[in-house]
């Protein structure tokens, strides 16, 4: 959302939502590789950040006074490029270069190939702890400075996170905001069945933060959880979602994490994200 | 050149590095200081006192401590990001691959008491693989100063420079080093002292002992060049090209001997050398057994005479 541009409402962040979408699977069936299990699961939460919440404008990137956008889950490109394309950052027919030889779109993001990206992201676990030390230099300048980082919830099994939510609590950190795109879903099986999260609101509750659980894939939902009044802590938005939400055949499927859409399947895909 | 360098003293470089960085941080409010729990051990007292709320003590979470280094950057400050070599390095190394180096955040990361400065406390608390494993990531500016002013120099470059940069700052008491050519320059290497017969390329608390040794065989009447190899990336390969010329090349560092300073120079050497010359690379082949810090550097050899003698192998005496 840039300074001059109106934040959308909620049936608008949808159709962007779908958009992003669309350009993904696109992306990830021409380049033959990518993740669009999660690129579908975070795609309602990367529309509502930068259509109707973040504070950020693409003609001037690295504005001091802009907030912070960090995504930890540095897998789900095909997203994350459609939304800083349809955001502006840079051409949406550059989408079609997805991790061609030398193209600026890496599979991971690199803040040094394109604007609107704050720091490189893959290996996980790595933006929570990246995005405290944002918020705590916001805060050591007296901005007001907003930090947002979405994280996957198998990445949390990385104990780097839990190090940056003990900090984070500790200094009353009230201009970060977590989201965990709660799909259920690792590479490999379902979180509960390899290494339990749940209780997991409980788990950051105890570690000091504010917890709001919300439906992921409702942008009015995350809009009222964003919009929500600071209360002196670092706040965690659980976003219940479905991996590969949009398309009937891979949804909450787990082979879809890094699965490619054959033509016959894009074609079906891109109908029902028509609809 | 004039009079080849001479060692007076003895120092800990920390309070150099302490000395100067509350210095520059008085004039530039840039600058903040991350450290796991290692105020004093990292010589911060000093800072904390004078700008605390500039001090980010995360507590013993190193991969916190290394990320939000990288946060801190982003957000326009400079942060000396400091802590026990061993710890900094190896619990932190991915963090310092990716949110340092790779993605070119503006972090200073000072590893203390690297090498076998914690002689009895053993290998977990060594590191002499911290070169190795740093060296070869992309755009960081790898720095091991040998005395107080070098330390001063490096630390007051970091502040300067405009990318990450690692220090490598021991707690082993060091001489000053009368240089003859003062001047620091990153990525150009320190001719402390002409020589023709062999060359001596030394980094950190070895350069001393360096400079002794090609006393003791200047006694002998054998011309040995020393280079105060103070920066490992980016390397200054001219000067080991030239060193070639010499026939005879001994590297020495208080690291491992595989993959740091004396693997830099080898790799030039068998590349870029036209007559590449003998090497000897001393240094710590591997874990080292309990023992004070002195016993475990003469059990290497990294001592004047085990230098000297190690030279003297090489031309044949």
């Amino acid at each position: 959302m840039t300074e001059t541009q109106r934040p959308l409402g909620a049936d608008d962040l949808r159709r962007k939502a779908t958009e992003i979408r669309r350009h993904a699977l696109r992306m990830v069936h021409d380049a033959g590789l990518g993740h669009p299990g999660g690129d579908l699961s975070v795609a309602d939460i990367l529309a509502t950040l930068y259509f109707a919440v973040l504070r950020i404008d693409p003609a001037n990137p690295t504005a001091p006074e802009r907030d912070r956008f960090v995504l930890s889950k540095g897998h789900c490109t095909g997203a994350f490029y459609s939304t800083l394309a349809l955001a502006g950052f840079f051409p949406v027919e550059e989408l079609s270069t997805y991790m061609r030889p030398g193209s600026r779109l890496n599979g991971h993001p690199n803040r040094n190939y394109l604007p609107g990206i704050e720091t490189n992201t893959g290996p996980l676990g790595h933006g929570l702890p990246v995005a405290t030390g944002m918020a705590i230099a916001a805060r050591l300048d007296g901005s007001d400075r907003r930090v947002f980082v979405v994280t996957g919830d198998g990445e949390l099994q990385e104990g780097s996170n839990w190090e940056a939510a003990m900090t984070a609590a500790h200094r009353r950190l009230d201009n970060l905001t977590l989201i965990v795109d709660r799909n259920r879903l690792q590479q490999g099986a379902r979180t509960e069945d390899t290494a339990a999260l749940e209780p997991l609101a409980d788990k950051f509750r105890a570690f000091g933060w504010e917890v709001v659980e919300v439906d992921g894939h409702d942008p009015a939902a995350l809009l009222a959880a964003f919009a929500a009044v600071s209360t002196g802590r670092p706040r965690c938005l659980i976003a219940r979602t479905v991996k590969g939400r949009g398309v009937s055949f891979m949804e909450d499927r787990v082979g879809w994490h890094h699965g490619v859409p054959t033509d016959e399947q894009l074609r079906i895909a891109l109908e029902e994200l028509s609809a | 050149m004039s009079a080849p360098a001479t060692v007076s003293g003895r120092h800990d470089c920390r309070d150099a590095f302490a000395r100067t960085l509350e210095a520059l941080a008085a004039d530039d409010p840039r600058i903040v200081a991350v450290c796991n729990d290692s105020v004093g051990s990292s010589k911060l007292g000093g800072f904390q006192k004078k700008f605390p709320e500039r001090l980010i003590n995360v507590g013993i979470a190193e991969q916190d401590m290394v990320g939000i280094g990288a946060g801190l950057a982003n957000g326009g400050r400079i942060p000396f990001v400091a802590a026990a070599s061993c710890f900094l390095t190896g619990r932190a190394l991915e963090q310092i691959k990716a949110d340092v180096a790779y993605s070119g955040h503006n972090v200073k990361l000072c590893g203390f008491a690297p090498g076998i400065a914690y002689g009895e406390l053993g290998p977990t608390h060594h590191s002499i693989e911290d070169l190795a494993w740093l060296r070869p990531l992309t755009g960081l500016t790898v720095i091991v100063p040998s005395d107080p002013w070098q330390t001063a120099e490096a630390v007051r470059f970091a502040v300067a420079h405009d990318g990450p940069v690692f220090l490598r700052i021991s707690r082993m008491p060091v001489p000053d080093i009368a240089r003859p050519d003062p001047v620091f320059r990153v990525g150009r290497a320190d001719v402390v002292r002409e020589g023709s017969a062999a060359a001596i390329i030394a980094c950190g608390t070895m350069v001393h002992r360096a400079l002794e040794a090609a006393e003791l065989l200047a006694a002998r009447g054998v011309s040995v060049r020393v280079i105060d190899m103070a920066t490992i990336a980016p390397l200054d390969e001219e000067a080991i090209v030239a060193a070639a010329e010499t026939g005879a090349v001994v590297t020495v560092e208080e690291s491992s001997v595989k993959g740091g300073l004396g693997g830099a120079v080898a790799e030039v050497m068998a590349t870029r050398a036209a007559k590449p010359a003998r090497m000897r690379i001393l240094g710590f082949p591997g874990f080292q057994p309990t023992g004070s810090v002195e016993w475990l550097m003469e059990r290497q050899g990294l001592t004047r005479d085990g230098i000297a003698t190690a030279v003297g192998e090489l031309l044949g005496g």
